[in-house]
């Protein structure tokens, strides 16, 4: 007998060690993918010399906000020295719409391919399906071509366009996965009493849809704020999305380079979608895995 | 009231079909048509017309004078396209490797009933909400040869240390893995976790109850009810790997000279900067057949078991 609880001690304090290595190699793990943003935040916050004579980790001696004043107002990206603030607001009149846009479209084409099925509608779903994932080069160049004829190359609406042509296929997927667990009885029943098209859209479906409406709002907002590929291929001068200008202020080299404005850039760049993924995480994760495993 | 007008309607039509089809009736189809009309052109259309242009030599306009599959000719005879592909070679299966394994290590890990899970998820999952820009800018500060990484070391001791791979033509891709691996692999984290969690517990159970130990329960019973997780995420990461193009726009250029570029980067440089029109289509049709030869079997085998479930 007190042989047994001799063994059984030593496994749990074998299984405490254990779980202290667990906690300890989470924790550095946990610290190595901090690091790069640490870095970008006291790089950003030092001054050229201290750049140049310290190290990735050493902290600068006092705080310069310099670098961020610069970055946000008088850097030069190409050929103009506005700092990435025009761009900044650039973004947004790109992203705002289209999300708009492509979140509704998405919820009207989920609601039909799971409650309205038409003759063809599940066809059109797998074309949409692998619509998700064609590469973007291969419409690039008639894109661009296209944008020219509608006269709106070059401008935020072409670029709304493109963000709206190529997102309704994730939103049409979120949806209508998500509608296809609401029960066909409640929409059978709201038929017979006569409701339409709309009103079962309005009364019934739409009440239901926050949670989704919630993550394709999300997942739109970061994949669009993100864009590089389209923003670099259809934006014009002034109409450059903030990712492009980033890359423009990094790669532009007058005299030295200034790393502390490059981090500060670069960390005004992300904010926006740092900060809906810290406040709305769940909600982000959850379009992640969506739009992974079922697509 | 209001209803039973509306409601009188399709009851007094049903004797004659015609008057069935009501603008009521044509609604889900007139929502839809948007979409299906821009999908078809700007997706399948597009593609089309890419393919028509990989098959004629267009420079720096499209012209329509057909010279059947020179470009594939070029395009394959062209040492910087060999240079992309064999680097998507080396960045995508690594990239793949590396992420699926730290991603399923770190999912068992965090499974155990760890005290404030969330937050160390959180910090996990944080560098994918970040655009590769953002990422690439970031790595090329830490990579860089003068003051990053090296300089650390060396100031810390190692005064030996070399870490010039962001200059040298022959490990320049390995940043490109170092800073994609630091992005992607979290979500991968989180995909395995999500597979997890739902686990049958009843299996488990009764494979402790059949004195399996942890080890033993991890290989037998949880890893390879994960199987469809790890084909999704393998699905996913390949396909941002074979689209990578912002990530060595903002970390390298394609340099030194153009020995990181990948094909997206190959394509847009000769589409829209090198007046290869012709040449550029050509390379985005076969990263096209890239993600096709990986996407289609997938879709098949998910459609298949849909069905069969």
């Amino acid at each position: 007998m007190p042989n047994t609880q001799a063994i059984q001690r030593k496994t749990t304090s074998v299984e405490k060690l254990l779980r202290v290595a667990l906690y300890l190699v989470l924790i550095s793990v946990a610290a190595i993918y901090l690091l790069p943003f640490v870095v970008m935040l006291i790089t950003s916050l030092k001054d050229v010399e201290e750049i140049r004579t310290g190290t990735l980790l050493s902290l600068p001696a006092s705080l310069h906000f310099d670098a961020w004043s610069k970055a946000w107002s008088s850097a030069c990206t190409g050929s103009t020295c506005e700092g990435i603030s025009p761009f900044f607001l650039n973004s947004f009149q790109i992203v705002v719409p289209a999300v708009i846009i492509s979140t509704i479209l998405g919820a009207i084409n989920g609601y039909v391919i799971s409650m309205w099925k038409f003759r063809g509608s599940d066809l059109f779903f797998a074309a949409l399906l692998i619509g998700c994932f064609i590469p973007f080069q291969v419409i690039l160049l008639p894109m661009a071509r296209t944008l020219g004829w509608l006269g709106i190359a070059n401008t935020t609406s072409g670029l709304v366009f493109v963000h709206v042509v190529y997102g309704v296929a994730f939103t049409t997927l979120f949806f209508r996965n998500f509608y296809q667990s609401v029960p066909s009885e409640l929409v059978k029943a709201a038929r017979l009493d006569g409701a339409g098209f709309f009103t079962i859209f309005y009364r019934i479906i739409l009440p239901i849809s926050t949670p989704i409406i919630v993550v394709t709002i999300i997942w739109q907002f970061t994949q669009i704020w993100n864009d590089f590929l389209f923003g670099v291929a259809f934006s014009g001068f002034d109409t450059q999305p903030v990712t492009v200008a980033l890359n423009n202020l990094v790669n532009t080299s007058f005299g030295g380079k200034e790393y502390n404005v490059d981090m500060a850039a670069a960390i005004m760049a992300a904010l926006p979608t740092l900060i809906v993924y810290v406040l709305a995480g769940k909600y982000f994760v959850r379009g992640l895995t969506a739009g992974a495993v079922k697509g | 009231m209001k209803t039973n007008a509306i409601n009188s309607a399709p009851n007094k039509a049903q004797a004659g079909r015609p008057a069935r089809l009501s603008l009521a009736d044509w609604m889900p189809k007139i929502v839809m048509a948007p979409t299906v009309i821009v999908t078809l052109v700007c997706m399948y259309g597009y593609m089309i017309w890419t393919a028509v242009l990989s098959m004629t030599n267009s420079r720096m306009l499209p012209s329509y004078d057909f010279v059947g599959l020179s470009q594939y000719e070029r395009l394959f005879n062209n040492d910087r396209w060999i240079v992309a592909l064999t680097n998507l070679g080396i960045f995508g299966g690594l990239f793949i490797l590396i992420c699926l394994l730290l991603g399923v290590i770190l999912a068992i890990f965090l499974d155990q009933k760890i005290r404030s899970e969330g937050a160390i998820r959180t910090i996990y999952l944080y560098p994918m909400a970040i655009s590769f820009i953002v990422t690439g800018t970031a790595w090329k500060w830490l990579l860089n040869p003068t003051n990053g990484f090296e300089k650390l070391m060396v100031d810390m001791g190692f005064t030996d240390f070399t870490f010039d791979w962001l200059v040298n033509p022959d490990k320049v891709v390995y940043c490109l893995v170092i800073a994609a691996v630091w992005q992607a692999s979290g979500f991968v984290m989180a995909l395995f976790l999500a597979g997890l969690r739902g686990v049958d517990g009843d299996l488990i159970k009764a494979a402790q109850l059949d004195g399996a130990n942890t080890f033993t329960t991890y290989r037998r019973i949880i890893l390879p009810s994960l199987k469809p997780v790890f084909f999704s995420a393998m699905v996913i990461l390949s396909h941002i790997a074979i689209k990578s193009f912002d990530l060595v726009a903002a970390l390298t250029n394609g340099g030194p000279g153009y020995s990181s570029d990948l094909p997206a980067n190959f394509m847009y440089a000769h589409t829209f900067t090198r007046s290869q029109i012709g040449l550029g289509s050509a390379s985005a049709m076969v990263m096209l057949g890239c993600v096709l030869a990986i996407l289609v079997p997938y879709l098949y085998s998910e459609l298949r078991g849909e069905r069969n479930a």
